[in-house]
């Protein structure tokens, strides 16, 4: 056992930690009021070799581990959710299934395009009527002359309308559940698929989550991921890691918002001493450091059993279940040793909390998360 | 960064494991109903180098490994608490030699505790002064080679069998100081003056004795006293340090020991015609007890691993590892007493026990709530 970071994961934390305090922390606010896609930090991001973090360097990427990649989640989602969430997808659900199920073919076709952030993943899996129940999802695939026609409506997806391609699950074999499962690529240019307008929601706000319609939407074979039911196999994979992902973006939400605590307690003074003096509030401060270093634990222990290709699924659904619910009692709990000023949107603590709500629920709610973890505890005997 | 034990640490974790399942999980309740110290037990863990895990080879010992001491502890603890205390107490009462003491102080304490032939204390704690050692009355006074010590400890785990007890006490003449006057003395058990009084009566930990101890002008050779004159309070928070990530591992087995009969009854238990762990109401109260457990296990062994590595991050690492731990401990043993229903209340089951056992780990070697205040106090250094 050896818990400290090597000199490269430190190297990753050092590159990303200034890329995040110089670059995205100013723009955040902005970025959350006007709802704005922050196209500007996703080419930054690009030019800084961080879209292609998991992409093995053959194709362009930086080869990077799943460590690094939650080290650079996390580091981004200190100062904004929503660009973190963006990237977060992009890297794993959006991209991993092209590297790890794709063909060689396939891989160099789309995976360049990805590293260098000229192509922004996204993932299809939910559907208005299969959020949780995954397995009973409608969009169809029939095939017909050498082509696949997708019909189905797929929602709540993030980077819809940005993303050069999608990662859609379909039904080859609808009523087979599961088992009938295929994953394809559809670009974000086909003709067949027409994307929503943005949804207006609580927080996430520069990250746009929107409904996409497959209409006799057509992809090739060759845009097929894999064999013809193994589509759920390759979501539930994508998912693990996606998870990972969303644990970083928790402990980073949680970690801006403990910073940001620390520094008013520090500064604010009340009955003639700074309010940090005050053990209401060093408790508070107390437990959200030492929640925020258990799901960091967490969150980098599934991404090193990862690394190490050993089974981390339920690590991963730990991490995120708990993760998440720290996160989102660390930035309520933070915005109170803020008090009044926590409530106003002029300070980025009120945005943490509207922001961390999401964690909970996607990727898995985290009801979702306990059924996977009792599943697993039940079948280990 | 890599999450696996060694093999070295693996090996002592499957040694105790395996020694615990058959010799110390049948003797746990009989510990527990009698309220008796287990001197079987601990003949058991010195037979089989156990009680030598804290100390380095060159005193006696076969480790000296922070993360192997808390591996060893959480093992025990899975099956028995109060058995889980010999070996703690052994590494507390042993730390202030081992951090604070000569290499001729080590040489000559060291290797009786390391094999078990005696037992070590720890005294800090008196009626007055818990958390607070400002409030410290116990003194000793220099008079040539001696100090005389007089004055009393309360709450000494392990105090009525210890053979070497490290006592810390005032050395000031006026006995006004402040927390720099404090000074650490090795006490041995025949010294005349020294004399054990009652025994606690207590909800949990039952076969640990937890006594008060009385010095009446013990005197005690001025070679017995570890590290300088008036440099104790700091080598007892040293200390501290160094033990709390044992208490932690004592949670974290308290915690995986109730977890796991809750689990098992969970699948064996039919209610309305299946098991109870198809309910979901069981599911996510047993998914959340597996996912706190796993928490508190990364931070007990971050705070071992950070030991090793002499980090300078462990006081806080400890700090955080024992308040997280303890507080999963007593959450999680009260939700299996709830998974067992009435059985779960019972003394057939032992999740009761754990459930008292538990408590203890939220109040000593520091209460969480002074846990909280070293966290707190470190943040806002950092940070400042």
């Amino acid at each position: 056992m050896n818990l400290t970071l090597s000199p490269e994961h430190e190297e990753i934390r050092r590159l990303v930690r200034n890329f995040a305090e110089r670059e995205i922390k100013p723009r955040a606010a902005e970025i959350d009021q006007r709802s704005e896609f922050p196209r500007d930090l996703v080419d930054r991001a690009a030019e800084l070799g961080l879209m292609g973090i998991l992409i093995p360097e053959v194709y362009g990427g930086a080869g990077l581990d799943h460590l690094a990649f939650a080290i650079f989640i996390e580091e981004v989602a200190k100062h904004c959710a929503s660009t973190a969430i963006i990237l977060d997808v992009h890297a794993s659900v959006g991209s991993e299934p092209i590297t790890l199920f794709g063909s060689e073919a396939q891989k160099r076709r789309w995976l360049p395009g990805m590293a260098a952030g000229k192509l922004l993943g996204a993932f299809a899996l939910t559907e208005p009527e299969a959020g949780s129940d995954a397995a009973h999802l409608q969009t169809s695939a029939r095939r017909r002359n050498g082509v696949y026609v997708l019909n189905g409506t797929k929602t709540f997806i993030t980077n819809a309308g940005q993303a050069g391609l999608y990662v859609v699950m379909a039904a080859t074999q609808p009523g087979r559940g599961a088992a009938g499962i295929t994953a394809f690529v559809v670009g974000g240019e086909n003709p067949g698929l027409k994307v929503g307008p943005p949804f207006a929601k609580m927080g996430l706000n520069g990250s746009p989550i929107a409904e996409i319609v497959l209409q006799d939407c057509q992809v090739g074979e060759d845009d097929r991921l894999g064999a013809e039911g193994d589509g759920f196999r390759i979501a539930m994979r994508a998912l693990d890691t996606g998870r990972i992902g969303i644990s970083a973006q928790a402990v980073g939400l949680a970690q801006g918002a403990l910073d940001d605590a620390v520094a008013y307690a520090k500064e604010r003074r009340q009955f003639g001493r700074p309010i940090a003096e005050q053990q209401a509030i060093q408790f508070k401060l107390a437990d959200i450091q030492t929640g925020v270093s258990a799901a960091r634990w967490l969150t980098w222990k599934a991404a090193a059993r990862c690394d190490a290709g050993q089974p981390f699924t339920r690590d991963a659904s730990m991490a995120k279940l708990f993760a998440t619910d720290m996160a989102m009692s660390a930035t309520l709990e933070a915005l109170q040793v803020l008090g009044g000023y926590g409530y106003l949107e002029e300070f980025p603590m009120a945005r943490r909390v509207r922001d961390a709500k999401a964690c909970q629920i996607y990727e898995g709610t985290n009801q979702i998360q306990r059924i996977v973890i009792a599943r697993e505890l039940a079948a280990a005997g | 960064m890599n999450f696996e034990l060694s093999d070295e640490q693996r090996a002592i974790q499957q040694l105790v494991h395996d020694l615990c399942i058959e010799s110390v999980e049948p003797r746990a309740a009989e510990i527990d109903a009698k309220g008796e110290f287990p001197w079987d037990i601990k003949d058991l863990f010195a037979r089989h180098d156990i009680l030598g895990i804290p100390f380095p080879p060159e005193y006696g010992g076969v480790s000296g490994s922070a993360l192997a001491v808390v591996l060893a502890i959480e093992e025990i603890s899975k099956v028995c608490a109060n058995s889980s205390l010999i070996l703690s107490v052994q590494s507390l009462g042993s730390l202030p030699i081992v951090l604070g003491g000569t290499d001729e102080q080590k040489r000559r304490f060291l290797p009786p505790l390391a094999s078990g032939e005696k037992l070590a204390a720890y005294a800090l704690t008196e009626p007055g002064s818990g958390s607070d050692a400002g409030g410290m009355r116990t003194h000793a006074v220099r008079h040539g080679d001696t100090y005389v010590l007089n004055g009393s400890k309360t709450f000494i785990t392990g105090g009525s069998v210890a053979d070497t007890i490290v006592v810390f006490a005032r050395t000031d003449r006026d006995g006004q100081g402040e927390a720099r006057d404090i000074s650490a003395f090795v006490v041995e058990k025949m010294m005349p003056g020294f004399r054990v009084g009652k025994l606690e009566k207590k909800l949990g930990i039952r076969g640990s004795p937890t006594a008060q101890l009385f010095f009446e002008d013990v005197a005690i050779p001025a070679a017995n006293l570890l590290g300088p004159e008036g440099e104790g309070f700091k080598l007892a928070m040293r200390v501290l340090d160094h033990s709390r990530p044992g208490i932690a591992a004592q949670a974290l087995g308290i915690a995986e020991g109730a977890f796991a009969v809750a689990r098992r009854y969970a699948a064996q238990r039919k209610q309305f015609g299946k098991p109870i762990n198809e309910f979901q109401g069981i599911q996510f109260m047993l998914a959340d007890m597996a996912t706190a457990i796993e928490a508190a296990r990364m931070l007990t062994y971050a705070a071992g691993d950070a030991l090793d590595r002499r980090l300078k991050t462990i006081t806080v690492t400890s700090s955080m590892a024992k308040v997280f731990a303890s507080d999963v401990a007593m959450r999680v043993t009260t939700d299996a007493v709830q998974v067992l229903g009435g059985y779960g209340y019972l003394r057939d089951f032992p999740v009761e026990r754990m459930m008292r056992d538990a408590k203890i780990t939220q109040i000593y070697e520091g209460t969480n709530e002074i846990q909280r205040l070293v966290i707190a106090r470190e943040l806002l250094k950092e940070a400042g």
